[in-house]
C-alpha cells in the first residue's frame, strides 16, 4: 500500500517530462518528414551516436557532467524561490579560478585537487555574492542582477585570461599542473573519452544536495522560504540569511561545473569554453522537476543528444539543429507544465469554496 | 406562498467528489431563507449552479414556476438574481452612485453619463428601502456596513427580486448586524426573497423564516425557524450532538505572567497602528480583545510574536523582557502562537501534516541533532498529536493544502499546545472552521486556561470572546478603550466601545 503510494507519487512527477520527451520526438518526426529524411535512421544514429559503445557512452556522460551541476545550481536555488540565472557566468568564473589555482606548484595532490576545487566553488559563490546579497537585503530582482553578471563574468574572464595569465601569443591558460587533475577514466580503461572523476564527483554531490534538502533543518528552512515565506518567518526562520544561503551554495555548485571542465577536460581555461552550460542547466533543472535525481537524468539526457547529434549528422545527414529543435520542444512542453496540469486538473478545481 | 425559485434534485459531481448530491431547495416569494452547512457542505456549488458557473449533472432549476437553463452570471441577473458578496466588489475612488449604475450606465443620447440621473434614481431607491445610503459620498469613505448596503442597492438597481447574502455579518458590528436585520425585514416585507448564506446559528433563528441544512452535499432538511433551535440545527449540520455552550469552569488565576506596557507600533504603510497599549495576563486567564477588524489587533498580536517591530514600550513574560526580540527566540521563551491567517502564516501548505507539526521548533530537541533530522522523533510527534487532536486525514504525510480548514487549525492548535508554552497568543482560532471543530479547539483553549497559562485570544467574534474570556479589552482605532471583567460585558457594551461610543 505504502509503496503503491510512493510508486504514484514518482510517476505523477515523470509524467509531465516523459510526455514533453515523447511529444518532441513526434513533432521532430514531422519535422523530418516534411524535409525528406528518415526518422527511423536518424533516430537510431542519434542514439546509436549518444549511446552505441563505451565511449559513446562516455562521451554522453562526459557532456552532461556540466549540466548536473548548473542544474542543480538552478533547482537549489528554485527551491527557495529564487531564480538562478547567472550560473553561466559563474561556471566560467570558476573556470578561471580552476586554471588560475590549477599552476600553482609544490602542492601534493591530496591537498592540490580539493584546493582547487574549493577555489572554483568560492569563486562561484562570489560571483553570485552580490546578487545574493541586494535580493536578501534590499529585495533587489535576482533575475536581472544575476543575468547582468553573467555579462560582467564574460569580459572579466577574457580579460584575465588574455591580459593576465595566457602567454603572449596564447588564447587561453597555461596547462594546470598534474596534481590539480581530475583524472579521467582513459587512465585506467582502454578509451578515448575524456570522461572524468568529475562525473563522479556530480553524483555525489547531487546525492549531497538531495540530503540537503530533505534531511536538514537547512533543507527545511531553505524550503519553507521558498514556498510560503511569511509562514517561515512566523515560524522564526530568517529568510534573509536562507536566501544568502541558498543563493551562495547554488554559486557554488555552479562554479564546481567550471572546476570540472578545467581540471577534467580541458587542463586549461579558454574564452567561450561553456557553449551555453549555464542556460542549458536552466533548461536541465525544469525537466528535471528541480529534483536531485530529475536533475541527474535530465543532464544525461541533454548530454546524450548533444554527443549524439554528430553522430546522427554523419551517418543520416540530417542537420545538427534537428536537435535544437529537439531541446526547444522539450523546454517548451515543461514549461507549459502548469498550463497541462490546468487541463488535466481542470474539473477537480471545482468544489474548493 | 408560491415559490419563486425551485432546486430540485440538483446533483454536481466533482472528480472524486459528490459536491451536490439530489439537494432540494425552495425559496417562496417574500421569504427570508437560511442556508446553513459547513464549509465544504455544498452550500457555494449549489449557488454556483443557480448562476450558471457550473452545470449540475441532475436536477432542475425553477424560476417562477419554469424551468431554467441558465448560463452564467449574467443570465441569473437578467432574470432578477442578484447576489451579495462577502467580499464587496467596489471601486474606491468612485461614488457610491458610480458604483452602482458601474456597467449599467444611464446615458443621454451619445454615450454621455447621467450621472444627475443616476444619482436621482440612486438616492429614490436607497429611499424607498431604507438603505440611508449617499449616493455622492465616495466608497473609500464610508464604513463598511454602508458599502454592504451599496452591494444590496447595486442588486436592487439591475431589479433583482431574488437576493444571495453570502455571509454578510462577517465584516459587521454587533449594532451594523442589527441594521442589517431589519433591512432584510423591510426588504421582506416588500416582496423581495432572500437566500441568507450563515454559519452561524443565532443569526439563522434571528432573522429567517425557514433554515435548510446541507451537509456532505445532501440537504439534510429544511425547517421552519420557529419550530427549531440552535442545539437541533447545530446537530442537523454535524450529524452528531454538539456542545455549544463552552463548558468552562471560574478561572483561577495566579501570579501575574504578562505585562504589556505603553506599547505602540506602525502598520505596513507606516501608519501608526498601535497607540500606547497596556495590558496584563495572569496565569490561568484568559483575555479576549474584542474590536471591529482593523483596529490594531493584527499589529498588536504581531509585535508580541516578534513578526513586526514596536516603536515604544514593554513586554515581559515572567519577568523577562522580550519586546523586539526575534521570532525564533520569543518562540524559545514558550509563547505559542495561533496565527489569523493560517494560509499565510500559520502552514506551509506544500508540506506534509509531519513537516508543519514542527514549524517553528524544527532546529530543536529531540526533532534535530544539529542539523540533521531525526526521522523517527519526527514522525513519533506526527503520529502522537494527530490521534490527540483527531486530525484528518489520519496520515502524517498528507500534504497541508489538502486537508480541510478545521483539519488544518487543528494542525497549527496541536503545534502550538504542544510545546507547552507559558503564554499562548491565539488570533481568530476558529475562522472558518466547522461547528466540531470550533467545539473542540474552544475545549483545547479552556484546558490550556486550566493548566495555568496566560492566554490572549483575539477574534471578531464577539459570541467567541464572551464565552472564553475572563476578561475583555476592547480595541478602537489601536488604543485600548477599556478592559471589562466579563460578568459585566454584555454585547450592547461592548458593540458600543467597539464603535468607539463610551460606556
Amino acid at each position: 500500500m505504502f509503496e503503491n503510494i510512493e510508486w504514484k507519487k514518482i510517476m505523477k512527477e515523470l509524467s509531465i517530462p516523459l510526455l514533453a520527451i515523447v511529444s518532441s520526438f513526434i513533432i521532430g518526426t514531422i519535422v523530418l518528414l516534411a524535409t525528406g529524411y528518415p526518422p527511423v535512421e536518424t533516430y537510431s544514429a542519434l542514439l546509436k551516436g549518444a549511446f552505441g559503445g563505451l565511449n559513446n557512452i562516455s562521451d554522453t556522460l562526459l557532456a552532461s557532467t556540466p549540466l548536473i551541476f548548473t542544474g542543480l545550481a538552478v533547482a537549489f536555488a528554485f527551491r527557495c524561490g529564487l531564480f538562478n540565472i547567472g550560473a553561466e557566468g559563474q561556471i566560467i568564473v570558476a573556470g578561471l579560478a580552476a586554471a588560475w589555482v590549477g599552476t600553482w606548484t609544490g602542492l601534493p595532490l591530496v591537498i592540490h585537487i580539493p584546493l582547487t576545487l574549493i577555489a572554483a566553488a568560492l569563486a562561484g559563490a562570489l560571483w553570485i555574492f552580490i546578487p545574493a546579497f541586494l535580493k536578501a537585503k534590499l529585495g533587489v530582482h535576482e533575475v536581472i542582477t544575476t543575468i547582468m553578471f553573467n555579462y560582467i563574468a564574460f569580459s572579466f574572464t577574457a580579460y584575465f585570461n588574455l591580459k593576465v595569465l595566457a602567454k603572449p601569443g596564447q588564447i587561453q591558460t597555461p596547462d594546470i599542473k598534474s596534481s590539480a587533475y581530475l583524472w579521467r577514466l582513459s587512465n585506467w580503461i582502454e578509451m578515448h573519452s575524456y570522461l572524468n572523476l568529475g562525473f563522479i564527483l556530480a553524483l555525489l554531490v547531487a546525492g549531497f544536495i538531495y540530503y540537503l534538502l530533505w534531511k536538514t533543518t537547512i533543507g527545511y528552512e531553505i524550503r519553507a522560504v521558498g514556498s510560503n515565506a511569511d509562514a517561515a518567518e512566523y515560524g522564526g526562520i530568517d529568510s534573509t540569511k536562507m536566501i544568502l544561503v541558498a543563493m551562495l551554495i547554488s554559486g557554488a555548485l555552479a562554479g564546481l561545473g567550471g572546476a570540472e571542465r578545467t581540471m577534467g577536460l580541458y587542463h586549461n581555461f579558454r574564452n567561450g569554453f561553456s557553449p551555453g552550460y549555464g542556460f542549458t542547466g536552466i533548461a536541465v533543472a525544469l525537466l528535471g522537476r528541480n529534483h536531485p535525481v530529475g536533475v541527474v537524468l535530465a543532464a544525461i539526457l541533454f548530454g546524450a543528444l548533444t554527443n549524439g547529434r554528430n553522430y546522427m549528422n554523419m551517418l543520416a545527414g540530417v542537420p545538427v539543429d534537428l536537435v535544437n529543435i529537439l531541446q526547444a520542444i522539450i523546454i517548451l512542453f515543461v514549461a507549459s507544465d502548469l498550463l497541462f496540469r490546468r487541463m488535466l486538473n481542470y474539473k477537480s478545481e471545482g468544489g474548493q469554496n | 406562498m408560491d415559490s419563486i425559485l425551485e432546486l430540485k434534485n440538483i446533483t454536481k459531481k466533482f472528480p472524486g467528489v459528490l459536491a451536490n448530491d439530489q439537494v432540494n431547495f425552495d425559496l417562496k416569494k417574500g421569504e427570508i431563507h437560511a442556508l446553513v452547512g459547513e464549509n465544504g457542505a455544498g452550500k457555494s456549488t449549489l449557488m454556483n449552479v443557480l448562476f450558471g458557473i457550473y452545470q449540475q449533472e441532475e436536477g432542475e432549476v425553477f424560476y417562477k414556476g419554469q424551468e431554467l437553463d441558465i448560463d452564467g452570471p449574467e443570465d441569473a441577473i437578467d432574470l432578477g438574481i442578484g447576489m451579495v458578496h462577502q467580499h464587496f466588489m467596489l471601486v474606491p475612488t468612485l461614488t457610491v452612485a458610480e458604483n452602482i449604475i458601474l456597467g449599467d450606465e444611464i446615458t443621454t443620447g451619445l454615450g454621455h453619463l447621467d450621472i444627475k440621473q443616476a444619482t436621482k434614481e440612486v438616492a429614490e431607491l436607497s429611499d424607498k428601502y431604507g438603505l440611508d445610503v449617499d449616493p455622492q459620498a465616495k466608497i473609500k469613505d464610508i464604513p463598511v456596513g454602508m458599502e454592504q448596503r451599496v452591494e444590496i442597492l447595486k442588486a436592487l438597481y439591475r431589479e433583482a427580486e431574488v437576493l444571495i447574502l453570502d455571509e454578510p455579518t462577517a465584516v459587521l458590528t454587533p449594532q451594523e448586524v442589527k441594521e442589517l436585520y431589519k433591512i432584510m425585514d423591510f426588504l421582506a416585507e416588500q416582496g423581495k426573497s432572500i437566500i441568507f448564506i450563515t454559519h452561524k446559528l443565532q443569526e439563522v433563528l434571528a432573522v429567517s423564516d425557514r433554515v435548510t441544512v446541507l451537509r456532505d452535499g445532501k440537504s439534510i432538511g429544511t425547517v421552519k425557524t420557529e419550530a427549531t433551535s440552535e442545539p437541533e440545527l447545530a446537530e442537523m449540520m454535524v450529524g452528531r450532538e454538539v456542545l455549544l455552550e463552552v463548558d468552562k469552569k471560574p478561572a483561577e488565576p495566579g501570579e501575574l505572567a504578562v505585562e504589556v506596557n505603553n506599547l505602540s507600533a506602525q502598520n505596513n504603510r507606516g501608519v501608526k497602528a498601535l497607540n500606547d497599549v497596556s495590558f496584563s495576563i495572569k496565569e490561568g486567564e484568559i483575555l479576549g480583545v474584542a474590536g471591529v477588524e482593523g483596529n490594531g489587533q493584527t499589529e498588536l498580536v504581531e509585535v508580541l510574536t516578534g513578526l513586526r517591530e514596536a516603536t515604544t514600550g514593554e513586554f515581559e513574560l515572567k519577568g523577562n523582557e522580550l519586546l523586539n526580540h526575534s521570532a525564533r527566540d520569543i518562540k524559545g521563551s514558550k509563547v505559542a502562537h495561533v496565527p489569523e491567517d493560517r494560509h499565510k502564516h500559520g502552514l506551509v501548505l506544500d508540506y506534509t501534516i509531519e513537516d508543519n507539526l514542527i514549524l517553528g521548533y524544527h532546529h530543536q530537541q529531540p526533532f534535530a541533532q544539529g542539523i540533521n533530522f531525526n526521522f523517527a522523533e519526527l514522525e513519533k510527534h506526527a503520529e502522537e498529536l494527530i490521534s490527540e487532536y483527531d486530525i484528518r486525514p489520519r496520515d502524517k504525510d498528507a500534504l497541508a493544502r489538502s486537508l480541510s480548514g478545521g483539519n488544518q487549525q487543528k494542525v497549527i492548535v496541536a503545534r502550538e499546545f504542544a510545546m507547552d508554552p507559558e503564554f499562548l497568543i491565539a488570533s481568530q482560532p476558529t475562522r472558518g472552521v466547522d461547528i466540531g471543530a470550533i467545539e473542540f479547539i474552544h475545549q483545547q483553549i479552556i484546558n490550556q486556561r486550566d493548566e495555568g497559562k496566560a492566554v490572549l485570544l483575539v477574534s471578531a467574534e464577539l459570541s467567541e470572546i464572551m464565552s472564553l474570556s475572563d476578561r475583555i479589552a476592547v480595541m478602537y482605532e489601536g488604543e485600548i478603550v477599556d478592559i471589562l471583567e466579563v460578568e459585566e460585558a454584555t454585547e450592547e457594551k461592548l458593540g458600543l466601545l467597539m464603535a468607539g461610543g463610551q460606556i
